[in-house]
Order: C-alpha cells, then sequence, then structure tokens
C-alpha cells in the first residue's frame, strides 16, 4: 500500500458523527484485537500503553472500524483541563450558551473516545474521567448540574507512555485501576519488517536494514537516547528511501534527527546506518 | 612596523627568560641567533610561546626555543600552535621527556597533520562507545593500545588511524575494528582455549598472530553478512583480493574450531594478507573471561535465589531443595547469533528482570549455553565472591572505600595557551562526616524570630493556583466583567473582549545547588556564618519546596580536588543532613574550575526549567603550589562559568570578599553576584538574596 487510504470520510462533520469506512490498516501482535472487543462488549474501559509510534494510534483507529463507532480523539497537552474536555459556557448575542466538549459529544453519540497521551493533561481531568470510567459510567457536567448518563456503545480509551521517567507524569493508581491495559512494544523483527513494507512499499532489504537500525537505537535507550526508534519512524525513513532518497540521508533526516539532537549521538547513528546499509 | 630584534636583545631576553636552565655549557646565544634571521612578528610569536611555556616548565621553555626556528620555516603561526599545544599536552600527560621529545619531532607532527586526514580516537571515542553500546545492547569500556584487541570487556582501539587519505574512511576502520572486537565475544573466539592450542606450536607468538588473522576472516564473513553497509566499506578498503586458501571460514556456520584447523595447515605457509582492521588477540582475555564467568555465575545463583525468595511463599522456602529451575535456550529468529530463552522453577515459566536477562545473555555469549550446574539458586555465593574481589584489590580497597571510588576527571583552561588541559583535575566525591555538637539546635534557637519571619515570607511564594480574571481567553465565564460589559453595551459602548476566567497554577520548577567554599580561609566566624546561613536556607526551602542540594568544595593541587557531599538533591532534610551541615569545617584550597565543572554535571542531571548553581565564596580561586593563584585561577572559573550557563545553568555567587568588586563583575556578570559586607549578616541574608533571585 503505497499511499494510505484516508481513513476518515473528508465530509466535514463533527467527529462523533463521522464513521471510518477504509480499513486502516492494522498488523495484530497478538491477542489485543479480542481483548478490546471483549472489554467493548463489557463495557470497559482501556488503557493503552506503550511506547511513542508502535502503533497504539493507528489500533484505535481499527477498532474503531472495525467496531462501526465514530472515533473522537483528544490530543492531551499539558493545558488541557476538565473545561476543555466536558464542555463551556460561551457567550453569544448577549447570552451564554453551554458549548459541549469533546468527552461529552462522545458520550452522547455514543462513540470511541480516545484520549492521546491522557498524562499530559491537567490532572482536574482525571477527576471527569473517574466515574465514566466505572461501573457508574456517568459523566458530570458540574457547571450545567447535570449527570450525563453513556449509552452502551460508548467507550472510552485512553494512551499513556510507561517510558517517560518524570515522575509528573506517572498515571496514578486509582485511575489506571479502572481501566483494562493492553500493552504494546514495537513489533518483533519479521512483523516489523512486514508493517514498513506494506506502510511504505519499499523492498525487503530496506525493510530488514531499516528493523537492524531501529535495534541498535533501542539499544542505546537509556544509554543516550530517550527512546529508541519508533515503528514509525522506520516508516517514514523507509517512505522516502521508497521516494528515491538515498538511506544514509533518509535515516539521518527520518531517523537520526528525530531521535536526538546531540552531535556526537546524531553520528553514532549515522554510523549505524553506514553498517546497515 | 617594530623593528627585528638582533641576536643581542634577544640573547638579554633568552637570559631572563630561561636563566634557571642555562649553564655555561649550554648558553643562550646560538637559540638567539637562530631566532635573529625571522621577522618581527616571528619572533615575538616564539618570544610569547617561550613566556607562557615557561610558566608550566623552564625545561620545556627551552627545548621549544630550540626547536621553534626550525618548526617556523616549516610551517606558519596556526599550525605551529597545534604542535606547541599538542607537545604541551603530551608533556602534561606524560612528563617532560616525551614532552620534549614531541618537541623535538615536529617534523613527524607535521607528516601526521598534513599527509594524511588522520582519524582519532579522542575525536570519535564518544560516538564509538554509543555505536558499540547500540551494537552490544550495553555499555562496553573502550580504550586506546598500540594494537587493536579486546579482553573481552574493553575493546581497545588504536589512537589513531591514518591509512586512507579520506578521513571519512578513516573512521570507517574504526568503525570495523570495534565492530569485529565485539564480533569477537558474539561469535564465539573465546570459546576455544586459544592459548593453550597456540603454544602447541614451535612459535606459540607466530600462531597466535595467524590465527588472529584468520579469526579476523572468519568474523569479516559473519559481520558482512549482518552489515551489509560494513561488508561493502570493507570490500572497497580490504585492497587485496581473498585469499582461496582461507574460503572456508566465510561458511555461515564457521567456528573458532575452524579457525584453529586452518592454522595448522597453514602454520608453515605464508601468511594471508593483512587487512586494514587487524587485530591481534589478547592472551589476558582468557584470564578476564575466566574471572567474568566466576562472577556472573555467583550473580546468577543468587538473582535465582531472589527468584525463588520472590515466587516460593516463605513457609515452603525450608524446603527450597524441591525447587528446579531449568532454562531452554533456542537461536532467535534474527539469524544475528543472539539466543532467546525462557526460565522456568518447577516447570512454571518465568519472568526475568532486565538485569538477570542481560546476565544470562552475558553468560550465553561466553559460554554458549546455560550448564546444568548453574541452575542452583544460592545466596551465599555472591557474598564469598566479593569478599575475594576486595582481598584481591589489596591496597585499593581502602582507598576505594574511602572516596566511593568516584573519581572523576576535569579540563582545566589555561588561558594563556587558549586551550584546554586535557583531563587536568581530578576529583573526588566524598560526604561531610556528620557531627552532633548541637549547632544546628543552637542556631535554630537563637534566630527563631527571623527564622518564622523567613518561613512566612517563603510561604508567599509557594506557587498557587490562582483565578485570572478579566482574560480573553479563559475556561469560565467572569460575571462580573460579563455584568460591568453588559451594562456597558447597554450605555452604547462596546462588549469588551476579556470575560472569562483562566486558572493559573504558577509552577516553581527549579532546582538550585548550593556550592559552599570549605577552603582552609574559611576558618572562624566565616565558617560558621556560612552553616548558620545553610540552617537557615534549609529551613526556609523546606516551606518553598524547591529542589535543592548542597555542596562543600576544597582540595589540594589538581590532584586532589575534593567535593563534600552535604545534601544531595534526593536527600531529604533531615537529622543526617543537619549534622552534615554541622560538620562542614574548613579544608585546605579553592581550585574553583574543577568544582564547577563538577557540580554542573550534577545539576544538569536533575530535570528543571530553572537551574541555578549559587557560590557560597570567601575570596579569590586560590590553589596550593602551582599557578593556580591569580589570573590563571580566574580564567579557568570563569571558563567553567562560561561553560555551565552554555548548558542552562544560571551561576550566581554570594560572597564577602571585599575585593570582590575586582574580580567577580569579569566571571559572573554586572548583576550575578552580590556582596555581603558584614558576615554577621550572612545568615540572614542568603535566604533572602535567594528569594529576590526566584521571584
Amino acid at each position: 500500500m503505497a499511499t494510505r487510504a484516508t481513513p476518515l470520510d473528508p465530509r466535514p462533520l463533527q467527529s462523533e458523527a463521522r464513521i471510518i469506512t477504509a480499513e486502516p490498516y492494522y498488523e495484530p501482535v497478538s491477542s489485543e484485537i479480542a481483548l478490546f472487543e471483549a472489554a467493548y462488549a463489557s463495557a470497559l474501559p482501556v488503557l493503552l500503553k506503550g511506547p511513542t509510534g508502535c502503533g497504539k494510534t493507528r489500533f484505535i483507529e481499527h477498532m474503531a472500524w472495525r467496531l462501526k463507532r465514530p472515533l473522537v480523539t483528544v490530543s492531551c497537552h499539558d493545558d488541557l483541563t476538565a473545561g476543555d474536555l466536558v464542555g463551556r459556557y460561551l457567550i453569544t448575542n448577549n447570552e451564554t450558551v453551554w458549548i459541549d466538549g469533546p468527552l461529552a459529544r462522545a458520550v452522547r453519540a455514543g462513540a470511541i473516545c480516545y484520549l492521546d497521551e491522557v498524562v499530559e493533561a491537567r490532572r482536574d481531568t482525571t477527576v471527569v474521567i473517574h466515574p465514566l470510567a466505572d461501573d457508574r459510567r456517568i459523566l458530570p457536567m458540574e457547571k450545567r448540574g447535570e449527570l450525563l448518563q453513556a449509552p452502551p456503545e460508548f467507550l472510552l480509551a485512553m494512551s499513556y507512555n510507561p517510558g517517560y521517567q518524570s515522575v509528573l507524569k506517572e498515571l496514578k493508581q486509582s485511575t489506571r485501576q479502572r481501566f483494562v491495559a493492553i500493552e504494546f512494544e514495537y513489533p518483533e523483527a519479521a512483523l516489523e519488517q512486514v508493517i514498513i513494507r506494506k506502510e511504505s512499499g519499499t523492498d525487503a532489504g530496506t525493510a530488514a536494514a531499516l528493523v537492524q537500525l531501529a535495534q541498535m537505537t533501542r539499544n542505546l535507550k537509556g544509554n543516550g537516547l530517550d527512546e529508541g526508534a519508533s515503528t514509525r519512524l522506520l516508516v517514514h525513513a523507509a517512505k522516502l528511501i521508497a521516494r528515491g532518497i538515498p538511506a544514509p540521508a533518509a535515516c539521518h533526516g527520518a531517523i537520526a534527527e528525530a531521535l536526538s539532537d546531540d552531535p556526537e549521538m546524531l553520528r553514532a547513528i549515522d554510523e549505524f546506518t553506514a553498517s546497515v546499509f | 612596523m617594530t623593528a627585528q630584534l638582533n641576536a643581542k636583545e634577544l640573547r638579554e631576553k633568552l637570559d631572563y627568560l630561561l636563566g634557571p636552565v642555562l649553564s655555561s655549557r649550554r648558553s643562550a646565544m646560538p637559540l638567539a641567533e637562530a631566532i635573529a634571521v625571522f621577522d618581527r612578528p616571528s619572533q615575538d610569536f616564539m618570544l610569547h610561546w617561550i613566556e607562557v611555556i615557561d610558566r608550566s616548565n623552564y625545561e620545556m621553555a627551552y627545548q621549544f626555543a630550540a626547536a621553534a626556528p626550525a618548526a617556523l620555516a616549516h610551517f606558519d603561526t596556526a599550525r605551529a600552535e597545534a604542535w606547541i599545544i599538542h607537545a604541551m599536552d603530551v608533556y602534561d600527560r606524560d612528563g617532560l621527556h616525551h614532552g620534549t621529545q614531541a618537541l623535538r619531532q615536529f617534523e613527524t607532527f607535521v607528516r601526521q597533520t598534513s599527509e594524511a586526514r588522520a582519524a582519532t580516537f579522542a575525536e570519535h571515542a564518544r560516538v564509538l562507545e554509543l555505536f558499540v553500546c547500540g551494537l552490544a545492547g550495553r555499555r562496553l569500556k573502550l580504550d586506546t593500545a598500540a594494537d587493536a584487541g579486546t579482553d573481552t570487556e574493553t575493546l581497545f582501539l588504536p589512537p589513531r588511524i591514518a591509512l586512507f587519505p579520506d578521513k571519512a574512511d578513516n573512521l570507517a576502520v574504526y568503525r570495523i575494528l570495534a565492530t569485529l572486537l565485539w564480533a569477537q565475544g558474539r561469535h564465539g573466539t573465546w570459546q576455544a582455549d586459544l592459548e593453550t592450542a597456540c603454544a602447541a606450536y614451535a612459535d606459540p607468538a607466530r600462531a597466535i598472530g595467524l590465527l588472529a588473522r584468520l579469526e579476523g576472516l572468519r568474523l569479516e564473513a559473519r559481520v558482512a553478512r549482518t552489515f551489509p553497509g560494513s561488508a561493502r566499506t570493507m570490500t572497497r578498503l580490504r585492497g587485496h583480493a581473498p585469499d582461496p586458501r582461507c574460503a572456508e571460514l566465510a561458511a555461515t556456520d564457521a567456528s573458532v574450531a575452524d579457525s584453529l584447523k586452518l592454522l595448522e595447515r597453514l602454520y608453515d605457509d605464508t601468511d594471508p594478507p593483512e587487512a586494514p582492521w587487524h587485530f591481534s588477540l589478547q592472551t589476558k582475555a582468557a584470564t578476564v573471561r575466566a574471572a567474568r564467568l566466576k562472577r556472573e555465575r555467583s550473580e546468577f545463583a543468587a538473582a535465582l535465589a531472589d527468584l525463588v525468595r520472590q515466587q516460593v511463599p516463605p513457609e515452603k522456602t525450608a524446603t527450597a531443595a524441591e525447587n528446579r529451575f531449568s532454562i531452554d535456550t533456542a537461536a532467535s529468529s534474527d539469524g544475528e547469533g543472539h539466543r532467546e530463552f525462557e526460565l522456568r522453577l518447577d516447570g512454571r515459566p518465568l519472568a526475568p528482570s532486565q538485569p538477570l536477562a542481560q546476565l544470562v545473555d552475558s553468560i550465553l555469549q561466553d559460554l554458549g549455553e546455560i550448564p546444568d550446574d548453574y541452575m542452583r539458586a544460592s545466596g551465599d555465593a555472591g557474598h564469598a565472591e566479593k569478599e575475594d574481589a576486595v582481598a584481591d584489590s589489596g591496597e585499593e580497597a581502602p582507598l576505594a572505600a574511602k572516596f566511593d571510588s568516584s573519581v572523576r576527571f576535569y579540563n582545566e583552561w589555561d588561558f594563556r595557551r587558549k586551550h584546554y588541559r586535557k583531563d587536568w583535575c581530578t576529583l573526588r566525591e566524598t560526604d561531610v562526616e556528620p557531627v552532633d555538637n548541637g549547632f544546628v539546635e543552637s542556631v535554630l534557637d537563637r534566630y527563631r524570630p527571623q527564622i518564622a519571619q523567613l518561613k512566612r515570607s517563603f510561604e508567599a511564594m509557594r506557587g498557587e493556583d490562582r483565578l485570572l480574571k478579566r482574560q480573553a481567553a479563559g475556561d469560565d465565564i467572569d460575571f462580573d466583567a460579563l455584568v460591568e460589559g453588559y451594562a456597558d453595551l447597554k450605555a452604547g459602548m462596546e462588549l469588551p473582549e476579556r470575560l472569562l476566567t483562566r486558572r493559573h497554577k504558577a509552577e516553581r520548577n527549579l532546582a538550585v545547588l548550593f556550592m559552599v567554599d570549605m577552603s582552609g580561609s574559611t576558618k572562624g566566624w566565616v565558617n560558621d556564618a556560612e552553616r548558620e546561613a545553610l540552617v537557615m536556607l534549609c529551613e526556609a526551602l523546606e516551606v518553598l519546596g524547591d529542589r535543592y542540594a548542597i555542596y562543600g568544595f576544597s582540595g589540594v593541587t589538581r590532584q586532589r580536588c575534593q567535593i563534600y557531599r552535604i545534601k544531595r538533591f534526593d536527600d531529604a532534610y533531615d537529622d543526617t543532613v543537619r549534622r552534615r551541615i554541622a560538620g562542614i569545617a574548613p579544608k585546605d584550597y579553592t581550585r574553583m574550575g574543577a568544582a564547577i565543572r563538577h557540580l554542573s554535571t550534577v545539576l544538569n542531571g536533575v530535570e528543571a526549567r530553572t537551574k541555578l548553581l549559587v557560590t557560597l565564596s570567601d575570596g579569590k580561586p586560590d590553589d596550593y603550589s602551582d599557578h593556580y593563584r591569580g589570573e590563571y585561577g580566574i580564567e579557568d572559573t570563569r571558563q567553567a562559568l562560561i561553560e555551565a550557563h552554555h548548558a542552562g545553568i544560571k551561576p550566581f555567587c554570594i560572597t564577602i570578599d571585599h575585593e570582590a568588586r575586582d574580580y567577580l563583575p569579569h566571571l559572573y556578570g554586572p548583576v550575578n553576584w552580590t556582596l555581603v559586607d558584614n558576615v554577621e549578616r550572612l545568615p540572614l541574608k542568603v535566604a533572602d538574596i535567594y528569594r529576590r533571585l526566584t521571584t
């Protein structure tokens, strides 16, 4: 698949009304699809754990397509407050008007609400998630004095990267223990090669070399790198190579510079590239 | 242009500069005559450097004066400066004899720097280290040696490679050498007893040399299969056709046994050609490997014992004999020689911890399997081993124990050379001995009202949620503003835009490291004031919740720079820390550069948006018996502060030295220091200054 089909319908719709129509490419690593489907059927929220770029977001897109539910994705950032999720009053025509936030809209529509990198959000956001994530399945809308009951189709999912070593970015026990956790790792070598080839249309030799390069950078995790090269970075590099960029330049731009700013580390990664290509 | 100096004038200058090493048999006249023929700028250049080198060593300066005329005939001043710095580095590292040799052999220096674009180990050490770590999955030590080789724990690489005119190719040889040396361990070179095997030949040295070449060929083939890029580079740079007699070593399953068999056949024949990346086999590798096997075996047994403790309820451990470990290993599918393993206890699979997995990997690399007799848990083996290790290391042990074995080396800036002296200062970290003398209690007692006041003012600084009103963007409506705005609207004015409220959390994301002068000059009331200041500071900072650390510094000469730990970032402000503050005592001198460089590293290990390095000092940088006193020390300290600044650290200095105005602006900049002119006021001022600094 040289170019990825747009999984989202391009019509200007609210995201909770969008259904993904084309199958997003996803290669299962173990039983995660069955696990997710069982959790969905039991109305249990799901936590996707794993390093960046290993396929968490793609997986949730794939599952939304599979379950034929709209997908509302909220990328969490450190200024994201409970109000941003639930909703707020705005002023129009000398009146205050309530506008639902993405989480409330997802609940009303019975969509899958995916909070990406939830630890980045402010602590008060977890408070609104809690009643929604246990068997009550309600979203308290404090400012309106309303309790929104989630329909059975609604699913709360969030992603979390345990690799950050900052204490500030740890998920609290009270939050994490409400979720069914699915752990994602970088796929093993053979599978990762398949993924790279499918996503970028590159040849087997290039895919194999990229996976080997990734392995070497992952060996440096904690020894100068915070994270090794993710599958996503490998796909980026492979796409550049497939367009005729020479491998050393493609890997330098898509992998080395993406991983580090340290000039010596960049040179070390370039040496890896020189070894495997 | 100023006129050329004649031989007589030059002789006068040289007599003055080189006096101590001149004698009746060694006059300055021949030097002066040789220098006299140069134009004035060149003469000035030589005289300048004679004067600079003089401060390190008179003999070096004399040798330079002797070599300089010939050298300057060869190259321009920039190249000459590189040569001088090189020679002085050699002198710093290896002493006078090597230093004077380096000065005399300027021709070698010229050849090495111009003819081949050499790659040097020093220049690429960190890149190679990272490269090897990426290969091996763990850190391996790298070092230099004339012959490349490995004892299986350290990879030894030549200090410089200048085989090819292109610098990139020389670096590629480094990379290939590092890969091959790593491959020795990975692909089982040491699984056979090479020393014994070679001892059987008439000339064991020749046998081991030839074997190294054969193993080189075998590993080249192995590496080539995994690393196509390196394979291409090797083909391009090898410079000769592969020897057909050694073709069998390229087979997929060729092992060290095949190399040994081929050695038998080729021993009386001609040697296969030498590759640019040839290495020697180090016979001591066997000993290192044996020691490592012994150590890892006991570590492995201890790790298994830990697993038993975790897995088996305590009441059952009495019958520990029942616990049977088993391990299955299989070559992994990546074809790279990695092996995967599954560990079982009484048939149940276990998830091994990361260290245990690394240990197993290391043993597998050495032995190719985990022997059955390894599979017994034992908690004691490790202890016995550790005691052995202490006994073996002999006199090193007390020293190591005393100093935590945390010896570090730091560069020092020589402003005259305008270059660093590499690894010039030896620095050790030790804890301050806690003292129980009621000092802290008495301070708390004496300053009770002041401390209470400090705490109140620090409380006010604590980052707390604030509700910002009348914001253009925010989470909620500011109804006060809205009502007002609505009234304005009714009155015919425009509705204002700022109608929202926003929660603002003022986060104090900062880490501060206090660097306390513990030099001999602080003896008496200065030391008391410093300690009192620290107690009050800690009391105040505990309220604030900022992350802080306190270290003392002192030392004698560059060989013994000392950092005294009082409170690390992770330490709580507890009784031990209080007793350590009480234990701060005047020690020796103040070689500040090394201390700043070390503490900058410590501070950089902390994640914080703002990093402060606050120095409490009583005077200029100073050290015993070398030239650190004066301009040299000030310039080195300045350089260290500039380095800290580049690393994102904000340095600040609190001093009681009345002459501080003369040099502190030069060191810290016009505003980043403050003078407390009354020592008695120091305890009260320090916390106050800190508050001003961080709001």
